[in-house]
């Protein structure tokens, strides 16, 4: 009897003979059969990354990004069957993969696209209109606490990696000047993402809001470190690009 | 407003590169099926698309991860992601695999052969049982593409297929491609295959193309391989299996290298043919 446990065993280490009990129609253990499922495994899950994560691929090139991408599905098997966020460790892997150390951008420019699908898969959800701010009674701004939007993602970098991804989203690619950090935003405003690089100052203001500040307090925040920040034109910009989710009813002056 | 059941005309999987065009032509089609796991994210434009094909297209919900012929316990909350699935779109079908494809150590992405011994029938219909239980309604079972035997198997696969059916009240999808793959690879007759095939249950037919290699001992090796035209022998294969059964709702499976949505419609309407061709014989007789 060949169990499923034996089954994979001998699936996910090439070095394994073919589970007893496995034959071809001539009663022999066959291994280029055995091998087409091991070739499936790998072939399917290597495949979910590289859809996952298409501008590392396209930097690196496909013989590089398959290999990497190999080692990391034998190392690492989706929990479950929805592979939507399969590949959330990818860019720490990245990271440590020795081969790959010559691009020290390639982890945050991954991490970079491992958002950009949790902002397309995020839940539908109303956001924030600048408009809605009118509504606040003056007084009662500062005091506001705003939530982000359930597809708003954040990634810092000391590599322009937002400038890195843009330039990856047209043909022939332009490859910018990579030196330089980025504050990039990722929204889904109507419907489809949108990416935006934004200000030191903008990055720090919704980190703030993020880890539950109200308006006034996030400002307060920015203002130590970036004098110059202008909090209200920032709250009307920042609107406008779906950041906010929209306002509970008790906010809203009826 | 859903569709209850499919229509017997030619229906193709949807895929993202094509809901643009989709929206915009509205092709004559029969029906679109999408594979449910790639509709568990929680919002965003998969869900907007679907919703408005969905609006002129009866849907298939095709299943590919619930691991039927596992030996572990069905997980419980991909059932649930699936019930919450069947009630937002109400597909007109709901269909999965018998085969097995997550373990302790993970889900494997593949759709893996199952012995087929009392045992495990036991265990199949078992799962299908709560499947259906939870879903609230009747599904499809597909008849599996294999590449090797087990030495354990006391049971055929027709024989196999019709006792799940028989006891669990489900129906059957008969995919062609995989009864031409398994039959090569196992030196079958895929004809006999068909004769014997309980066709009462069957609710829709898969097509799709194949891959060829060679096995240790050099002799032909078919792969399921979803990247390529229906292959002549297969489609044979359909006529002859659809002058048998009648028409049926029957889907062309594309899912790597996909083609513009030109070359799809042109399968479609290769698939149309055959069954206009029933159709008219029968009104002939």
């Amino acid at each position: 009897m060949t169990s499923q446990h034996q089954f994979i065993r001998a699936l996910t280490d090439p070095a394994q003979p073919v589970p007893v009990g496995l034959v071809s129609p001539r009663g022999t253990a066959d291994t280029k059969r055995f091998a087409v499922y091991r070739n499936n495994v790998h072939v399917s899950l290597v495949g979910a990354i590289a859809a996952r994560f298409p501008v590392t691929r396209q930097l690196v090139g496909e013989e590089f990004f398959t290999g990497m991408a190999r080692l990391y599905v034998g190392q690492n098997k989706p929990r479950g069957p929805v592979l939507l966020h399969y590949g959330d460790s990818f860019p720490d892997f990245i990271g440590q993969f020795p081969p790959a150390a010559g691009l020290p951008y390639l982890p945050d420019l991954a991490r970079l696209e491992a958002a950009w699908t949790e902002t397309y898969n995020a839940a539908d959800a109303a956001v924030l209109m600048a408009a809605d701010l009118n509504t606040i009674a003056g007084d009662a701004l500062a005091k506001l606490d705003l939530a982000l939007a359930p597809s708003t993602r954040l990634v810092r970098s000391s590599f322009p990696v937002g400038s890195l991804w843009s330039a990856h989203q047209t043909t022939p690619v332009t490859i910018p000047a990579l030196s330089g950090s980025e504050c990039v935003l990722l929204t889904r405003p109507q419907a489809e993402v949108r990416l935006t690089i934004i200000p030191p100052a903008a990055f720090t203001f919704l980190k703030a809001i993020e880890q539950g500040r109200n308006l006034g307090r996030a400002a307060e925040a920015v203002l130590a470190d970036f004098p110059d920040f202008d909090p209200g034109a920032a709250l009307v910009g920042l609107a406008g690009l779906g950041v906010f989710a929209a306002l509970d009813k008790e906010h809203v002056d009826v | 407003m859903p569709f209850d059941t499919l229509p017997a005309r030619s229906g193709l999987g949807l895929k993202a590169q094509h809901y643009a065009q989709i929206i915009a032509e509205k092709p004559e089609l029969g029906f679109f099926e999408v594979h449910a796991e790639n509709y568990m994210g929680e919002g965003g434009p998969p869900h907007r698309y679907l919703a408005a094909i969905c609006e002129h297209y009866p849907l298939s919900l095709h299943g590919v991860g619930l691991s039927i012929g596992g030996e572990q316990p069905l997980d419980r909350d991909h059932l649930f992601r699936l019930r919450a699935l069947v009630e937002r779109y109400r597909p007109a079908s709901f269909s999965e695999h018998l085969a097995w494809s997550s373990h302790d150590e993970g889900y494997l992405n593949d759709l893996l052969p199952v012995p087929y011994t009392p045992k495990t029938l036991d265990r199949v219909v078992a799962h299908i049982d709560e499947v259906q239980q939870i879903l609230g309604r009747r599904m499809l079972l597909e008849n599996p593409s294999t590449y090797v035997l087990f030495e354990e198997s006391t049971i055929d696969e027709v024989a196999f297929l019709a006792a799940i059916a028989e006891r669990t009240g489900c129906g059957l999808l008969l995919d062609v491609n995989n009864v031409m793959v398994s039959a090569v690879n196992h030196r079958l007759d895929p004809i006999a295959y068909i004769d014997r095939f309980p066709v009462h249950h069957v609710g829709e037919i898969h097509l799709a193309g194949y891959d060829e290699t060679t096995d240790d001992a050099g002799e032909r090796l078919l792969i399921d391989a979803h990247g390529s035209r229906v292959r002549p022998d297969v489609f044979e294969l359909y006529r002859y299996t659809i002058a048998h059964t009648g028409a049926l709702p029957t889907l062309i499976e594309w899912d790597n290298n996909v083609p513009a949505f030109d070359v799809l419609m042109d399968e479609v309407r290769l698939v149309d043919e055959v069954l206009d061709g029933t159709l008219n014989r029968r009104l002939a007789s």
